[in-house]
């Protein structure tokens, strides 16, 4: 019982993990670059929620749709004027960009807000619930964090399947000149998955947040960091790679911490990306990519 | 005014003036051939046309437009359409969704609307499939509507590439070697699509090829590049009778 316990946390966790990793990879699969700003981007939102829920008592609801709304503009922000302007140079001055992005929100946010940690005012309301008598106790917020990451997993795979926009996002993803030709808006395209990436990272900001109560300028560097590899575990640039990656990187985080060692659990997760790369270079759902020579 | 006009067009790369004083004058309705020996700079041509190269001089006007050095995405709107050289599908995409891509640029309703599934939505959505395989069916692709781009043979992806630049509405389509790989009764095919796709949208084709008999049954008149200039014009006959084209293909002054 306590193994399922573990478990099914391990399972919430690695949910918060899918959702940020999302993000990581739609902007991997489209852009083709790595935003490495976006655990901030969870950060921030964090911050809109704490006030607008914490301070000024907003609806919960409401407090997330104002969360999604700031870190919508921020994240499309950050690419109109950090990131399209590199969009023919070499990766590695995006990439540089985007890390000196991540230290900026990351200053932005000590300044107004200081570095001392806030106490995070969970968004959900749900009672736990127990189950086998008592022996099995699962949260609310622990329900709601799987259940509102499966239902955006199914919106964003009929999303990216089934509309135009979404077809437009899968054409740029495998030949970005090819779908100019073909009338696409390569960087609307690209704005609008900037937009959908930092929408579901304010989501995760208020799932991860309401779990963990601890509220600082730091708070999404290390959740990023972990997407990141979730996202790499998957397979980058594949949708259902992020959501098998971050679910499976929790629940090795969480069992790690339950049975091995809770200083460990963190090297642990970075083992295992190590393991992964040498045997599955592409990730577990990972396109192969064929290089002509 | 013909459909689309070309004048003095050209274009350096760094010092290497790969592409000069080209001019093309395309009317409506006719089928148009580009050839050249090999680095003659025909697929440059075809890459200015389209906005992939921004020109370093001249002016293509295309129906009153002047899309010179605009965006692909300008173009593509504006009414040119291509196929490439080495086939360049969407390959994890349905063939369905890669003629759909295609079709979405003359298409508007909101982000919105698509997300919320309006009628107005579902509407579209028929309409678009409709569409879609109205073009598959041209190319007799209906059978393989779902299949993976990937997945069909090589011709039909030709073919495929064909019905996706179609999809966009073209006043002019462009065709990179269209017939390269293929095997006469497959060239032989291609002739006949290319001039129903001609009758059919009564638009304009401009090809690259390779394959002279190609060249010579469907086009009607022939520009001869080589060293980036134009050489030569005229009908097949012509053509082949003149002596600078010959020496460019077979060496000699």
């Amino acid at each position: 019982m306590q193994f399922l316990s573990y478990l099914i946390n391990g399972i919430s966790l690695g949910s918060v993990y899918a959702l940020i990793a999302l993000g990581y990879t739609m902007v991997y699969g489209i852009a083709k670059m790595l935003n490495f700003a976006h655990g901030d981007v969870i950060m921030i939102g964090s911050y809109v929620i704490f006030f607008a829920f914490g301070s000024f008592g907003l609806n919960p609801i409401l407090s997330i749709v104002l969360s999604m709304v700031v870190c919508t503009i921020l994240g499309v922000t950050l690419e109109r004027v950090a990131y399209r302007p590199l969009r023919e140079a070499p990766s590695l001055a995006v990439l540089i960009t985007a890390i000196g992005v991540s230290y900026l929100l990351q200053q932005v946010a000590q300044l107004l807000w200081t570095s001392s940690p806030k106490s995070f005012q969970s968004v959900v309301g749900l009672a736990p619930i127990s189950l086998f008598n008592g022996e099995l106790t699962i949260s609310g917020e622990t329900i709601v964090t799987i259940v509102a990451c499966v239902v955006i997993m199914v919106g964003l795979i009929w999303f990216v399947n089934h509309t135009p926009a979404g077809h437009a996002m899968l054409a740029v993803s495998e030949d970005r000149g090819a779908a100019q030709l073909m009338g696409v808006n390569v960087n609307a395209t690209i704005s609008l998955t900037f937009a959908i990436g930092s929408a579901l990272a304010a989501v995760a900001g208020a799932l991860l947040c309401s779990s963990y109560p601890t509220l600082q300028p730091t708070t999404g560097a290390m959740p990023g960091i972990k997407a990141f590899v979730a996202a790499v575990f998957g397979g980058i640039g594949s949708i259902p790679g992020a959501f098998l990656g971050g679910i499976l990187l929790g629940i090795i985080e969480n069992l790690s911490k339950a049975y091995i060692s809770t200083q460990l659990s963190d090297a642990i997760v970075f083992l295992v990306l190590i393991i992964v790369l040498l045997v599955k270079p592409t990730g577990l759902l990972g396109k192969k990519v064929n290089v002509k020579v | 005014m013909a459909l689309l006009e070309v004048s003095n067009l050209g274009i350096a790369f760094g010092g290497l003036q790969a592409v000069s004083k080209v001019d093309l004058s395309i009317e409506k309705g006719h089928l148009y051939g580009l050839i050249g020996p090999n680095g003659a700079g025909k697929t440059t041509v075809f890459n200015m046309l389209t906005g992939v190269y921004k020109p370093t001089e001249g002016n293509i006007v295309l129906d009153g437009v002047d899309i010179t050095g605009k965006s692909p995405e300008f173009i593509s709107k504006a009414g040119v359409a291509r196929t490439f050289q080495n086939i360049r599908l969407f390959n994890e995409m349905s063939v369905l969704d890669n003629v759909k891509v295609g079709l979405h640029n003359q298409i508007k309703y909101s982000m919105w609307t698509g997300i919320l599934r309006l009628p107005a939505f579902r509407d579209r959505e028929h309409q678009m499939n409709r569409q879609a395989m109205k073009l598959l069916k041209i190319f007799d692709l209906d059978g393989e509507a779902g299949l993976k781009a990937s997945q069909l043979p090589y011709g039909k992806q030709r073919k495929l590439e064909i019905a996706r630049a179609l999809a966009t509405n073209p006043k002019l389509l462009l065709l990179d070697e269209p017939a390269a790989g293929m095997n006469p009764n497959e060239t032989e095919e291609l002739m006949q699509t290319v001039r129903s796709v001609r009758d059919q949208f009564g638009i304009a084709v401009l090809l690259i090829e390779h394959d002279m008999n190609f060249v010579m049954g469907i086009c009607e008149e022939i520009t001869v590049l080589d060293y980036g200039r134009v050489i030569a014009r005229g009908d097949g006959k012509d053509i082949r009778n003149n002596p600078k084209v010959i020496a460019a293909y077979l060496g000699g002054d």
